[in-house]
């Protein structure tokens, strides 16, 4: 049950997270506070009044909503708004979004965790309420009644005695002078009037793109400005001896090329500032022209035992020992296997897999004379950056602005902001603006990898086939005694609590290359191990796999969460489990695969992340040479009473499952001696459309709070597969990327 | 070196080496920013443009090998017939999410069905696989295809 702590919300004087009754997160903005909190650089420009930092309105009735995070593709930028807009009672018609900038008066700002709903589904809809109470107030101002007398619709307040109505445009300067309420106060309308919120609502910046507007970080242009490479060493952690930086300076268009040196050891774990060679020059492909001539001495050409095939060897070695930590343990395990009717073993793996955004890692950083800093940058996570950037150059948090542009894809690879520290330092060297732009193989080879990971199972059955004993001695990556990013086990994962006897160990490998989290952290690649073995078990038993996972969750109940992060979670409610099993066994005829023809085989499997219940259910078989051919998918996920946005909900399930299915299809990264191999998309494989399966995706609505969609819908497809191709071919998959030479015919 | 090349419709003058492609002219000497870098290898697709009518990878095309062939850009596409029903229904399909491969798509798109009006499930495999969609929205893709061609858009294949 991966929570979504991927990100540490930064608490802020002004702002409180907690549990809302139901279970829901709930965060409070004080817009009273907010308003008079003076931030030199709190500058969203303001079309029109201001009824509280997220509103505006101009006289011709076009309202301006600002989207407080960075928009990644997962939508926000037209989700938030729509919450605002519908408690405004505005005409989306008339809505302008605005990204904003980063500035506290809007409290947290990062896209994460699949946390944009969790966490914004209360608080903005409060805001838009307020704007609204405030133009009621106005008008009945203006009209000398009560304000109980007026209501507000379609961006009109009406007085309903005598009919007289006035516009939003026309009230907005007068609902800008009063005060602001209390958003504890403010009504919420009834879901059953929303005319917003459900509504099929496409991009709002969606015709921009398709026009070729410079929304993305890559498009920055600023006047003066000079482009940028930066070489990193390819064994992480190394340093620059020297470098042929003359020869460099020769090249057609360069400016300039100087060695930096980073913050020190611990800043390739921490994604801050290493060591490199910048080339600046008055183009980047003249750049790339005079990288090809770059000769860098490196202090270390090579990482003794950093790599994959070592560390595959270390791996089944420390299985052969007792775990060095143990995560949890329950009942008696050992009694329990001895007791045990049937007891199987599995050893699973999965590869270290890099986030490829396909808008490569770029920044564009102004250093100015005045010692202030101006970034633009496409991050996930721009607080931390701009904390990096002052730290490493020495610079008030104050003096730096970040403009958040749009982003080509996250994946989780921009909670880090080493790109953005690159940039500004460089500007800051040669006294100009400057884009850095990374290439493809620079992208690939410095990033903050999945981790790699192993799992060594064994499982209990009693003689009736349940599960009795379940133990995983998990071998995972490390800097000394320390779990690396991303990779660990949570205590409390399944089917941790639904087991009578059951042992979580734990053994490190020594890891000297940064890892963090890719789209849904540990999730990702635990889901692939544990929901593939749960099948086993479910086979060894006899049993349908459907049924014995809701037998395994049993009667219905609520499970109480331990909290993350310091952060309350919501209990897991086996209800909703076994609601989205069954009806993913409905829409998927699982109940009728023994009617497919021979070699073609139905998988499920079911995670929960981040608040989502979801079941993936698979449609195989195998082509001749071995090659997995998917069929269909079908999906049914529980993310509580409403679905926001229906455009973006399908949308994001679908390619989270075919982001699953590419990864367990073809994504590997290999280190060898500390380097990563892989360069491009020629040796590290995305999903094609070709290999892209109808998916049918459905969601049960359940009287629990939204949840987000940006993570949920991505582990089951892996297991699901595997246990699909099991079901094709009685042959299990135990290490991703599938191998085809595994499953062809003999 | 001084290059005259025509780009949506206009012809346009650049001073810069012959080896650099026609991708990095575009978007760093032309400012159209609509074409977008993802691989700088031929991978991805997210640089291609129409060149003669025909989409090419804009990352691998030496600005010198233009010559006289017309270039249009996502920047140009809609003002064709083809190219303003296929961004229609991108738009009215709400196909992107983070957007950055879409102009790519888009032109890659445009070109099958200049080529093909009305393509199979088949054709559209094969015209839009080497576009890669790091958000993998190929399920709108395919639909939005066959909306821009007058074709149901549900897809209820088993494939």
């Amino acid at each position: 049950m991966a929570g979504p702590d991927a990100v540490e919300l930064s608490r802020r004087a002004f702002l409180t997270t907690g549990l809302a009754a139901g279970g829901g997160l709930l965060l409070t903005l004080n817009l009273t506070h907010a308003a008079q909190a003076s931030d030199p650089i709190a500058v969203v420009p303001a079309a029109g009044a201001e009824l509280n930092p997220f509103i505006s309105i101009a006289p011709d009735g076009v309202v301006t909503i600002v989207a407080k995070n960075p928009e990644v593709g997962q939508g926000s930028k037209t989700m938030l708004p729509m919450l605002v807009a519908e408690e405004l009672d505005a005409d989306w018609s008339q809505v302008r979004a605005e990204q904003a900038l980063l500035d506290p008066i809007y409290g947290p700002q990062f896209a994460g965790g699949s946390m944009d709903t969790p966490l914004n589904w209360e608080p903005m809809r409060r805001v838009g309420a307020a704007g609204r109470q405030m133009l009621i107030l106005a008008a009945a101002q203006a009209w000398e009644v009560p304000a109980a007398e007026c209501d507000a619709s379609h961006a009109v307040v009406q007085h309903r005695a005598s009919g007289r109505t006035l516009s939003y445009g026309a009230l907005a300067t007068r609902a800008a002078g009063l005060p602001a309420p209390d958003l504890q106060s403010v009504t919420l309308k009834d879901p059953k009037d929303y005319r917003i919120i459900g509504q099929f609502t496409g991009g709002v910046d969606s015709a921009r793109v398709l026009e070729g507007q410079p929304l993305f970080g890559i498009d920055t242009e600023l006047p003066g400005m000079c482009y940028a490479t930066y070489e990193k060493g390819p064994v992480f952690g190394s340093r620059v001896v020297r470098a042929n930086i003359a020869a460099v300076k020769a090249m057609p268009g360069v400016r300039d090329a100087f060695l930096i040196r980073g913050s020190g050891p611990e800043a390739v774990f921490q994604m801050g500032l290493v060591d490199g060679v910048a080339i600046v020059a008055d183009s980047w492909w003249q750049t790339q022209k005079a990288l090809e001539k770059l000769r860098v001495v490196w202090d270390r050409e090579s990482s003794p035992g950093q790599s994959t095939a070592e560390f595959e060897r270390r791996a089944a070695a420390l299985a052969r020992e007792l775990p060095q930590a143990i995560i949890r343990r329950d009942g008696d395990i050992e009694g329990a296997f001895s007791h045990a009717h049937k007891v199987l073993e599995g050893a699973y793996s999965y590869p270290f897999l890099a986030h490829v955004d396909l808008e490569p890692q770029n920044c564009t950083a102004h250093y100015k004379r005045d010692g202030s800093v101006e970034i633009w940058a496409p991050t996930q996570n721009p607080a931390p950056g701009r904390t990096l950037v002052a730290a490493t150059l020495g610079v008030d948090e104050g003096r730096v602005t970040v403009h958040m542009t749009r982003v080509g894809g996250g994946f989780g690879r921009r909670l880090s902001n080493d790109y953005m520290v690159e940039a500004a330092v460089i500007s800051k060297r040669v006294g100009r603006p400057v884009k850095l732009l990374w290439n493809r193989r620079q992208d690939i080879q410095h990033d903050a990898y999945r981790p790699a990971g192993f799992h060594y199972f064994k499982a209990g059955l009693t003689a009736e086939g349940r599960l009795d004993a379940f133990r995983d001695h998990f071998v995972t990556f490390g800097q000394a005694d320390q779990v690396a990013s991303a990779a660990g086990l949570p205590g409390d994962h399944f089917p941790a609590g639904f087991v009578p006897s059951l042992e979580y160990g734990q053994s490190l490998i020594e890891l000297r290359a940064p890892t963090g989290p890719l789209r849904n952290p540990g999730g990702n690649a635990l889901a692939f191990a544990f929901e593939s073995f749960i099948d086993e078990a479910a086979h060894a038993a006899g049993r349908d796999p459907l049924d014995f996972r809701l037998e395994l969750y049993g009667p219905d109940r609520v499970i109480p969460s331990p909290p993350r992060s310091g952060r309350p979670q919501p209990p897991f409610d086996t209800s909703r489990a076994r609601g989205v099993l069954g009806l993913v066994a409905e829409k998927s005829g699982w109940r009728h695969r023994g009617e497919l023809p021979r070699g073609t085989g139905l998988g499920l499997a079911f995670y929960y992340s981040h608040y989502g219940y979801f079941v993936e259910v698979v449609k195989a078989s195998v082509l001749p040479d071995g090659t997995p051919k998917v069929h269909k998918i079908w999906a049914a996920g529980d993310v509580g009473r409403q679905i926001i946005n229906p455009a973006g909900a399908y949308n994001q399930a679908q390619g989270g499952i075919f982001d699953g299915l590419g990864a367990a299809l073809h994504q590997r990264i290999v280190l060898e001696g500390g380097r990563v191999v892989q360069e491009n998309f020629n040796t590290y494989g995305l999903l094609r459309m070709r290999e892209a399966p109808p998916v049918e995706v459905h969601f049960r609505i359940t009287d629990n709070p939204p949840t987000g969609l940006g993570e949920p819908p991505l582990p089951p497809v892996l297991p699901a597969l595997c246990n699909a191709l099991y079901a094709a071919t009685g042959k299990r998959i135990r290490k991703l990327p599938v191998d085809p030479r595994e499953l062809r015919s003999a | 070196m001084a290059f005259a090349i025509t780009v949506n419709g206009k012809k346009r003058s650049v001073k810069v080496d012959g080896d650099t492609p026609l991708l990095w002219v575009l978007r760093d000497e032309l400012d159209l920013k609509g074409t977008k870098f993802g691989c700088g290898m031929s991978f991805c697709g997210a640089c291609t443009v129409h060149l003669d009518g025909i989409p090419i990878r804009s990352c691998i095309t030496p600005v010198s090998r233009v010559g006289n062939a017309p270039v249009t850009t996502i920047e140009g596409i809609g003002d064709s017939e083809v190219g303003r029903k296929v961004k229609a229904a991108w738009l009215a399909l709400d196909v992107m999410q983070c957007g950055y491969c879409q102009s790519g798509q888009v032109m890659a798109a445009t070109g099958l069905l200049k080529r093909i009006p009305q393509p199979t499930d088949r054709d559209i495999d094969d015209a839009m696989s080497g576009n890669l969609c790091r958000c993998a929205t190929y399920t709108r893709i395919r639909a939005a295809i066959k909306q821009a061609a007058g074709l149901p858009t549900d897809d209820t294949r088993e494939v």
